[in-house]
């Protein structure tokens, strides 16, 4: 197994380890960063979207005559104007297809209708207010479960004869049999239904774009908030037709990511359609509204789970059922062999030997999606289940969630641990992070603090979340998005004077990419930080790579960074061996120098290489210092942590206030420790917020309940709880650099911490399940059935 | 069209907008200084926020004509070229941003509460940001951010109080 790291460089090299100070914020800070809505081009155009209110209905009719007549109004694009090109459909990333504009039926509210494109902002709004739309409104599927009953109306006539229903497909993963006996044999069973609402990731920055056609150059320029700009690019060349030599994808800075920015929604496709049409740049920027109304969700699982044990509390099986709520349809952003995404690490940090996991997707009128809310494929939904499953049981039985926790975990010896539904874990020690976590928070004396509370009537609660994650999509054997391998990339350049640029094929919505993929360059090569430029985004220079998402970026570009640079050492080995006149087998690398065996003072810094690359190179060898990695990872990598929360529930109001949260979280080796605390931060309060506050519900006519920021709750500083962070460092034993990605995983384990606690709160009450988010409504709904009185 | 005269950052401008246009487009659009963001159509977010006559406004929910005879400070004019506000220095040291599309709207907001108290505790200045998102952070460290800026400001009035001519 790889050990710790240990520090190898100076705070003024800035390798791994040390927290340096980020390269990209002086422009933030001043103003002066470059977003999307940023950018204005010469003659640029600005393009607007009519939406439905309906949430099913057809389009019997689209006027545009007035909205033509509006000032500055330059055209109007209807699902008619695309079907002419065969544009009105695109695929999915899952597979499935998706309206760029509707032809006949408008399948939820605030889809897309039309596009109006005017001279500026204001005009293509009048003009969008004036393109009458007449509708006939259908009946609506809301409910996932209806739809799958015999009598729902077909969402989506489109499909094959065969599949005239609304049931997308059937994902399982385990031994059914082997499930279903353990669940038979065991001593103690339990069931419970767990939903696990519709969330929306809502970063500051909502999406846009701008799209610039160049028709003498036949180049199309695509700048926009992607996370994943490459298979952006193909996809585009794909779908158009356009060469993919002349397209450029720029992603410029990008204002929070968390997955929404992964999909293609039909306003980039619109841009582009818009500045074909009139040759020139169009902007499409959405509004709050349209970004919660239209972008993909994230979440929206009703999962039924069954779990067996022995009645000493040692979990012998597992069974979930699932039906996924896709909408209209499959949008997810999974890997071509996940529909369910990895679903199937719902075994979560335990030890036991029979699991089954089925997934059913569904299509309803809602918008599409799935994409990830700042997780790993899925893991959020699993990790939520297992972790509430285990905190019943101990309840059930009486144990303290900790103990039961510790009975199970798979311990650090059976590493690599291969789990029931197939994954292979590297490396994790589970009861090291739950001890850490439970003597940082001072966990006996909560214990005993809460029963005195309860004695007095008042409602305390302690919550424990021991999760494990699974990221660093993927090994090509398994993960594709489309068909593209799920590799990603660095190319570096080191230039004669010793300074460096690199590009990677990942992009970054935040997560300080500027500076930690320097570092990586810095621990490898012994370059200052300060010496060494990150760039990215751009698809003409960046070389390919899939993006980031799905805490990908450290575990698969990070490590083709850490191989493009041993790639770059092994040549300055040779290059150091031909100044210094020694055979290449008698050199040593310390501290950014190669030195002759036993006589350090023979020696050459990786400075004095890169200069001689260019001026002085031995005969026969490729002059120029540069590498370019493609790493296909050989396995996922599983971030774990344990958190413990308490929370205090006002007994008049229902209020849950989150009064202390200790997170320890293991990412293995650390790059920044800085970046690391606050992607942690961030994390938690991600995993907060659906915890407490935010829901996108909808009505029985598909109205969109929380459609704008009066609605949608989303936490601010005074609800967000000060956290407490603890780490343990357990290195991956295959990631060049030990490292295994940590923007996701506080998002991941916080939820079920939180619900935990507070059904500990209420379970004397008889409560046992309690569906985030755990409003004052809900939870003063329940406070007076059970017969509690402020 | 509406002619709307104004001092931003310290330089008299005059702006013909119609009546309709909002604040916040007349300082990205037609003066260019796009370090004010635009994060909602419901004055939840705080992105947009400016201090106008000194007091910090958000500018998607002010209309440019109620701007006319005012003075308007932006991020772009919170430190002298090349140079940071203490607030932005902060910032930058504690970590107190990740993708900085919030952040010139958190330092206005912070920048408003600190000329008002010069040493808040955390608390109150979780309540000052009540009207700001950020959804990277986990405000943790914007706090801290805010918490050191106070510090180095007192110090820097303390100092220059003392170093003052008698």
């Amino acid at each position: 197994m790889a050990t710790e790291m240990q520090r190898q460089t100076t705070p003024e090299v800035g390798g791994m380890g040390h927290s340096v100070k980020r390269k990209e914020d002086p422009r933030f800070i001043r103003g002066a960063g470059q977003f999307i809505d940023d950018l204005v081009l010469p003659g640029m155009l600005w393009l607007d979207i009519v939406r439905s209110p309906y949430a099913h209905a057809t389009i019997k009719s689209i006027d545009a005559s007035e909205a033509l007549k509006v000032p500055g109004v330059a055209a109007v694009i209807t699902g008619a104007d695309l079907e002419k090109a065969g544009l009105h459909w695109m695929p999915t990333l899952a597979g499935d297809k998706q309206m760029v504009l509707p032809t006949h039926t408008v399948m939820y509210q605030s889809q897309e209708v039309a596009a109006v494109v005017a001279t500026s902002r204001y005009a293509a709004a009048d003009g969008v207010a004036a393109v009458m739309v007449d509708y006939e409104p259908l009946e609506v599927v809301v409910d996932p479960h209806k739809a799958l009953l015999p009598d729902a109306p077909v969402l989506r006539p489109d499909r094959a004869a065969d599949k005239q229903n609304n049931h997308i497909w059937h994902w399982e993963s385990g031994d059914r049999a082997a499930a279903d006996a353990g669940l038979a044999a065991a001593e103690h069973r339990i069931s419970e239904d767990i939903y696990i609402p519709r969330i929306h990731v809502a970063s500051i920055e909502t999406c846009g774009c701008v799209a610039d056609w160049d028709a003498i150059r036949g180049q199309m320029t695509l700048h926009m908030t992607s996370q994943a700009p490459h298979v952006i690019r193909t996809v585009l060349a794909l779908v158009s037709g356009l060469p993919e030599q002349n397209i450029r994808v720029k992603t410029h800075d990008i204002g929070g990511g968390f997955g929404g920015k992964v999909p293609v929604y039909p306003g980039y496709v619109l841009a582009v359609v818009a500045s074909l049409t009139t040759g020139k740049p169009v902007k499409w920027i959405e509004d709050r509204s349209e970004n919660l109304q239209a972008d993909s969700f994230a979440r929206d699982y009703h999962i039924h789970a069954e779990m067996g044990a022995t009645n000493a509390g040692k979990i012998t099986s597992l069974k979930v059922s699932t039906i996924a709520d896709h909408g209209y349809t499959d949008a997810a952003a999974d890997p071509s062999k996940f529909p369910a995404g990895l679903f199937n690490v719902i075994t979560g940090s335990y030890d036991f030997p029979n699991a089954f996991v089925e997934v059913d997707g569904v299509y309803t009128n809602k918008p599409p999606g799935g994409v990830a809310y700042r997780c790993s494929f899925r893991v959020t939904e699993a990790v939520h289940a297992i972790e509430r499953m285990v905190d019943i049981l101990a309840h059930d039985l009486d144990i303290d969630p900790a103990k039961i926790r510790m009975d199970n975990f798979i311990q650090p010896e059976q590493m690599p641990y291969k789990t029931p539904t197939g994954w292979e874990y590297d490396s994790g020690d589970y009861p090291r992070a739950l001890k850490l976590a439970m003597d940082m928070i001072g966990y006996d004396d909560l214990r005993k603090e809460q029963a005195e509370k309860r004695a007095r009537g008042e409602l305390m609660g302690i919550g424990i979340s021991s999760f494990t994650e699974i990221v660093g999509a993927g090994p090509s054997h398994d993960f594709d998005i489309i068909g593209l391998k799920m590799f990603d990339s660095c190319e570096i350049r080191v230039h004669p004077t010793g300074k460096v640029l690199a590009r990677i094929g990942v992009q970054t919505q935040g997560q300080g990419h500027e500076t930690t993929f320097a570092q990586i360059i810095a621990e490898e090569l012994g370059f200052p930080v300060a010496d060494i430029k990150i760039e990215y985004g751009d698809t003409d220079t960046a070389p390919y790579g899939l993006g980031t998402y799905a805490s990908r970026s450290t575990p698969v570009a990070g490590a083709a960074t850490a191989m493009a640079a041993r790639k770059i050492k092994e040549k300055a080995r040779h290059l150091a061996a031909h100044l210094l006149e020694a055979n290449p087998d008698d050199l040593v690398w310390t501290n950014g120098k190669w030195s002759v065996k036993g006589s350090p003072d023979r020696s050459k810094t990786i400075q004095e290489i890169a200069f001689a690359a260019y001026t002085n190179h031995p005969q026969g060898m490729e002059p120029g210092l540069e590498a370019v990695d493609y790493y296909d990872p050989p396995n996922l990598t599983f971030p774990f942590g344990s958190y413990i929360c308490v929370v205090d529930i006002d007994k008049g109001t229902g209020q849950v206030t989150v009064r202390r949260f200790v997170a320890v979280d293991d990412c293995g080796n650390i790059i920044n420790p800085m970046i690391v605390d606050g992607q942690i931060h961030g994390g938690l309060t991600m995993g907060f917020a659906p915890s407490l506050l935010e829901s996108m519900t909808y009505d029985e006519n598909g109205n969109n309940l929380a459609g704008t920021f009066m609605d949608y709750l989303l936490p601010t500083a005074v609800e967000t709880p000060a956290w407490e962070l603890g780490k343990t460092t357990t290195p991956s034993p295959h990631h060049p650099i030990g490292a295994k990605g940590v923007g996701e995983s506080a998002t991941v384990g916080a939820p079920p911490a939180i619900a935990n606690a507070v059904v500990d709160a209420l379970w004397h009450l008889g409560v046992r399940n309690i569906d985030i988010p755990l409003t004052p409504q809900k939870i003063w709904a329940i406070l007076r059935e059970k017969g509690v009185t402020a | 069209m509406e002619s709307v005269a104004l001092v931003v950052n310290g330089v008299a401008r005059t702006v013909e907008v119609e009546p309709r246009r909002l604040l916040v487009q007349l300082i990205r659009e037609d003066l260019g200084l796009t370090g004010t963001h635009v994060g909602c159509d419901t004055s939840q977010c705080g992105a947009c926020t400016v201090h106008m006559d000194g007091v910090a406004v958000k500018s998607c929910t002010v209309l440019a004509v109620q701007a006319d005879g005012s003075s308007v400070t932006t991020i772009e004019g919170m430190a002298p070229e090349g140079g940071l506000h203490p607030l932005q220095a902060a910032f930058w040291e504690k970590h107190g941003l990740q993708c900085g599309f919030c952040t010139p709207g958190m330092i206005m907001t912070a920048a408003d509460l600190l000329a008002s108290d010069t040493d808040p505790d955390d608390d109150a200045i979780r309540h000052a940001l009540e009207g700001n998102f950020c959804r990277c952070t986990g405000y943790h460290n914007i706090v801290a951010a805010i918490r050191e800026a106070a510090n180095k400001m007192q110090v820097g009035a303390a100092t220059s109080a003392e170093g003052a001519p008698r």
